[in-house]
């Protein structure tokens, strides 16, 4: 698809037997050359293991007529795609990874006659380049996203507070997404302590919008559900006015205004003072 | 079709879902329990939950059933170990179980039938 | 790129058939435990629907893989019955009213992403819930 080169299975099949012809050589090159570029972060085993099975494989797809992203190279690109993968788990550049396939050139450069199979060799090795930059993004970008889902982890802790008391004390801007995983870590939490009260604190919450205040009450209604009472404390005016404004009802869960009085409600609960608490105040 | 077990427990029965029940199953449970809250003059019925993936519709209102009729035969009922995936799931539903009781396991749950059985004498 | 397993619903075990085969599906897809607890119970509300209102239908349940976003379980079912006269009333009444067929309908709404439903007095229903991985 992206292959600009002569759609021509037959100066395919001459850059591949060449290839072939000429396989220690530039070997030998190619890995030198990507030694140099790496200065030592790989030692010239390891780069000659990731290029002899590259080459062979470009060298066999090539003589079998086929072209970068036809079928025939499936192989060699599935090849790439992990050379991609290692190359940003282990934190190199994406010019670093992409100039490793690009060095082919210059290593048929160097060691080969310059003639009509060198610019179709070096349409294929661009696009092939080319490509193992894109698994290279991929990667990183699955790398981000596991880093995203660890940060949210981290971000929203669940702590045993007294004796079957949990305290979610939340922080900063809540979007859905994280609601959601507060929501489920905090049930989850309940029946794994048998904690029977929750204190969900918000007073470090800037705002509310409503999807943030809808989950914050299926929370409780949940809890409820499972047979846990859930005290939301620290809610500040701007909030309350927000909450009314968009007319969410509370009905009859309890707020209360600090974390210290959400916790003296939840153990008075706990003692059996009063059963299943609903007191709004 | 399967039977759901119950066991007796001084006043109290209990109830132990472990399968996937068919609606069938589900209503012969229903039938079972007043049957034997009757039988063996039970104050309190303790159903565990604690096994069951799904609680759709029909288990739910099932549940509500059994509180309902159980509170007629002077017998209290609590339902126990709901998983936390189940309870947002009927939270989305909008099912309520209004009328049913629930605690997060069997100690508890039992404690709190004890309670009530104890402020009844 | 997609399987389509078919179950037919003609008694009430073949309503947990229902659940079980979707649900096997959602972890192959990859789907959160919560949600494949949402998508389960939806099968589940539909799949008694065709049962006790359609007098029965079958159940169309696929994974759907299309890369690179979209993965995830996908569920029709269709029956030939007597079909459902004004879907939205239906859909909102029979939520407040506790009769079954609304609750299961809305219900099962909420809890999916896609929700598709036809009906024609005389023919038959058809509906179509589906949930993706996230």
């Amino acid at each position: 698809m992206l292959c600009p080169m002569a759609n021509d299975g037959g100066t395919a099949a001459r850059v591949g037997s060449m290839l072939r012809a000429n396989r220690e050589q530039l070997l030998g090159r190619w890995v030198q050359l990507i030694d140099e570029a790496l200065r030592g972060r790989l030692t010239t085993p390891e780069i000659e293991g990731d290029c002899a099975p590259l080459l062979d494989a470009f060298a066999a797809a090539l003589e079998s007529g086929a072209l970068t992203r036809h079928e025939g190279f499936d192989q060699a690109r599935a090849m790439l795609s992990e050379l991609a993968r290692d190359r940003a788990r282990m934190g190199f550049s994406p010019s670093e990874t992409a100039a490793t396939v690009f060095a082919l050139k210059q290593a048929a450069l160097d060691v080969l006659d310059v003639d009509s199979e060198y610019v179709a060799l070096s349409t294929i090795v661009d696009d092939l380049a080319l490509f193992t930059f894109e698994s290279y993004v991929a990667a990183r970008e699955t790398v981000i996203g596991e880093l995203a889902e660890q940060l949210l982890e981290l971000s929203t802790p669940v702590i045993k507070l007294w004796d079957g008391v949990l305290a979610v004390p939340l922080v900063g801007t809540l979007d859905s997404a994280r609601t959601q995983v507060v929501m489920e870590k905090l049930l989850q939490t309940l029946v794994d302590t048998g904690c029977d009260h929750a204190i969900i604190d918000i007073t470090g919450v800037p705002a509310v919008d409503t999807q943030v205040a809808q989950h914050l009450l299926k929370t409780v209604v949940a809890a409820r559900l499972m047979g846990a009472e859930c005290v939301i404390s620290g809610i500040r005016p701007q909030i309350a006015q927000t909450i009314v404004a968009l007319g969410i009802e509370f009905g009859d869960i309890a707020t209360k205004a600090t974390l210290a009085d959400a916790l003296k409600l939840a153990i008075g609960a706990g003692t059996g003072a009063v059963d299943g608490n609903r007191s709004a105040s | 079709m399967d039977r759901v077990p119950i066991l007796k427990l001084g006043d109290l029965l209990l109830v132990s879902i472990q399968v996937d029940l068919d609606d069938q199953s589900a209503l012969a449970l229903q039938e079972d329990l007043a049957q034997r809250i009757v039988n063996d003059s039970a104050h309190g019925v303790l159903i565990d939950i604690t096994a069951l993936e799904i609680v759709d519709s029909f288990i739910g209102r099932m549940l509500s059933t059994i509180a309902s009729i159980s509170a007629v035969l002077d017998a209290e009922t609590v339902v126990v170990g709901m998983r936390p995936a189940v309870a947002i799931t009927l939270v989305e539903l909008g099912l309520s179980l209004g009328g049913v009781r629930t605690a997060l396991n069997v100690d508890k749950g039992l404690a709190m039938l004890q309670r009530r059985t104890t402020i009844r004498e | 790129m997609s399987d389509l397993e078919e179950v037919e619903i003609t008694c009430d075990d073949d309503v947990v058939r229902v659940r079980q085969a979707v649900r096997a599906i959602a972890v192959a897809a990859g789907l959160s435990l919560v949600d494949q607890t949402k998508i389960v119970t939806a099968a589940s509300e539909i799949a008694r629907n065709t049962l006790l209102y359609a007098g029965g239908g079958v159940a169309q349940l696929e994974l759907v893989d299309e890369p690179p976003s979209r993965r995830g379980v996908r569920a029709t079912f269709v029956d030939d019955g007597p079909g459902i006269r004004d879907v939205d009333q239906a859909m909102t009444d029979g939520f407040t009213s506790g009769n079954g067929l609304g609750l299961g309908l809305s219900g099962a709404r909420r809890l999916s992403d896609e929700f598709t439903i036809e009906s024609t007095v005389g023919a038959g229903t058809r509906v179509c819930i589906a949930k993706w991985s996230r």
